[in-house]
């Protein structure tokens, strides 16, 4: 049990060190989510009595909220998997909470196309979560095409960023 | 049309749209929102002398030279130098032929301002063929002076269809979104750029403008509620209301060539697909049905048929429905990333965005034979529409990391870019002919 725990507080620590690169750098922090998928498993044991907002927990996966695409693509990677299982877990056991997926994409192309490209992307996020017992009503896909770029340079590292779809809870 | 601002719009927004519109009222219409610089030219240009007007000298406003501008942009006129001639005719007793033949002339245009006892100005016209040495057309206005640009405008779509055989365009407006910064704006001009009009200001995206055929209304995506919602927004009163507000996204509208309907992409049954909604947002209807994204409609103009972007067949290409939704064909095959289409006037051809390893242009695909033509040589071009004569297309495209709005001839070699003193210009489309022109 002591070291089930240890190593979770470890895999914590790490992921919380390896959240601080998320936002510039979406691949380096491929690693840790696979390690962020065991706490999720294990943090049931050691929330006993303790935590508030698990959703606003930067150790706990559920505080991780974007899948990223491939260029022109709208289905969720491998890496992205045991994040958005965690939230359809969390939406399937909290059924007054309420999602919004909002799907992005790069500047290139048509701002139509890329409305539909990132409601597609949106969209694909939300049929893993209903796989995974979450119902509609739960959940709002809506998308921001090119609209809403969180990085605004004109380069694959920015495009990288804004190929995206965002997990925002209701109340947010 | 006068200057409108959302009633959800934050103050912020309201003060920079009053801002804007005391420096439209300042600047006056002389100081172009947008200005045009010419690239290319047609393959014959008539050469053509546009007289200065007698009486204009006076006027706040010139009338000969939008005219001798309006047809100098086309690419298809060279417009002969009248600066330089001592005695310059009014009237058509007053024109001595050889020597306007002598200067190159082929046709030239005359005429007069004169203001009325009642203030309002009398203009008139005479086009000339200087070859046969023949009238070639002849016309009176008597108009407000707030009207002379107009009249001049009418005046060059006049001369342009006695020379070219083609309707002219000059007397349109264009809708576009400028942004700056955070602050969007969609405005309306002339074709020429001038006279710009704020339709909407806001702080949130706004994009998809859509006239409606006779010209009163504009369709438009904005994104002021979190989320893509369609509007529709008269130009005659400022009103507007939603047009379609279902859930997920609401985009993509175009209208049908008799104003009644509009095609219209919604994701309320999970992925984008096309609707029929009535103008006034009763009657939605699905039309299409594929398992992935089909958006961007386009009516054809005598209304029978949708051209409309899908990635059905793995890659985004464009198709055609009727509009009940069936007889659905694939249209374009050169290439993996097509979208954007566009039915032209006639409903011959059909001009759409192509990527040609990694950078985007326009492209006009004839619907008999097939046949694509790429008509500008730019990277980053996108929403190309139809002058309502067919002869030019408008679109949006970059020049240094600044969205610009530019024009090509639909044989490819006129070019005109319109450019702002500042902000990103984007998501244009022109205008229809009105009734009364």
């Amino acid at each position: 049990m002591k070291k089930v725990l240890l190593s979770t507080m470890l895999v914590s620590l790490l992921a919380a060190c390896a959240g601080q690169d998320v936002k510039e750098q979406p691949k380096a922090a491929v690693e840790d989510r696979g390690a962020a998928q065991q706490q999720a498993v294990a943090q049931p044991m050691g929330q006993t009595g303790v935590e508030a907002n698990p959703l606003k927990d930067p150790n706990n996966i559920l505080s991780k909220r974007s899948v990223y695409f491939d260029y022109d693509k709208s289905n969720v990677k491998g890496e992205y998997k045991p994040m958005v299982e965690a939230h359809a877990k969390y939406l399937a056991s909290h059924k007054a909470a309420k999602v919004a997926v909002q799907g992005n994409t790069d500047e290139r192309g048509s701002r139509e196309y890329n409305i539909a490209l990132g409601n597609h992307r949106a969209d694909s996020v939300r049929k893993m979560m209903n796989v995974l017992g979450v119902p509609d009503s739960q959940i709002e896909t809506v998308s921001f095409g090119e609209e809403k770029p969180r990085a605004t340079c004109h380069e694959e590292s920015c495009w990288k960023e804004n190929r995206r779809a965002d997990i925002v809870y209701q109340g947010e | 049309m006068k200057l409108n601002t959302s009633r959800v719009m934050g103050f912020r927004n309201l003060a920079a749209a009053l801002l804007a519109a005391i420096s439209l009222a300042v600047l006056g219409p002389a100081h172009a929102a947008l200005t045009i610089e010419i690239v290319g030219s047609g393959a014959n240009q008539i050469p053509v002398a546009i007289v200065p007007f007698a009486g204009e000298a006076a006027l706040p406003q010139g009338i000969s030279t939008v005219v001798a501008a309006d047809l100098q942009r086309s690419g298809l006129f060279k417009i002969v130098d009248t600066a330089a001639v001592p005695f310059q005719p009014h009237e058509q007793s007053e024109v001595n032929y050889a020597d306007w033949r002598a200067r190159g002339a082929e046709a030239m245009a005359i005429g007069s301002v004169l203001r009325l006892p009642d203030g309002r100005l009398e203009v008139r016209f005479h086009l000339l063929d200087a070859v046969k040495q023949t009238p070639l057309a002849g016309y009176s206005y008597v108009i407000a002076a707030a009207q002379l640009r107009a009249t001049a405008h009418k005046i060059a779509d006049l001369i342009y269809e006695k020379l070219t055989g083609d309707v002219g365009v000059f007397g349109t407006r264009i809708a576009y979104i400028v942004k700056s910064g955070k602050h969007h704006e969609l405005q309306v001009a002339d074709a020429d750029g001038y006279g710009a009009q704020t339709v909407l200001a806001s702080s949130e995206p706004i994009i998809s403008p859509s006239w409606s055929p006779d010209g009163t209304r504009l369709a438009y995506v904005s994104f002021e509620r979190k989320k893509p919602v369609i509007y529709v927004q008269s130009l005659l009163s400022g009103k507007r209301q939603v047009l379609a507000q279902f859930k997920g996204n609401n985009s993509a509208p175009a209208w049908s060539p008799d104003g009644k309907q509009l095609a219209i992409v919604l994701t309320k049954d999970g992925g984008s697909q096309i609707y029929m909604i009535n103008a006034d947002g009763s009657g939605l209807k699905r039309l299409s049905y594929s398992s992935g994204i089909d958006t961007e409609p386009s009516f054809s103009p005598d209304g029978a048929w949708i051209i409309y972007t899908s990635d059905r067949g793995g890659s985004p290409q464009i198709y055609r429905m009727n509009t009940s939704g069936n007889s659905v064909q694939r249209l374009t095959f050169e290439g993996n990333y097509n979208v954007s289409p566009h039915y032209s006037p006639d409903g011959k051809s059909f001009t759409f965005i192509q990527r040609v390893s990694g950078s985007f242009h326009v492209a006009l695909q004839d619907l008999a034979t097939g046949q694509v033509q790429v008509l500008t040589d730019s990277r980053m071009d996108e929403s190309p529409s139809f002058a309502p004569n067919g002869k030019m297309l408008l679109y949006a495209t970059e020049i240094g990391g600044r969205g610009i709005l530019a024009a090509v001839s639909s044989d490819g070699r006129v070019r005109q870019r319109l450019s702002t003193q500042s902000g990103d210009v984007r998501e244009p489309e022109w205008g229809p002919l009105l009734k009364s022109q």
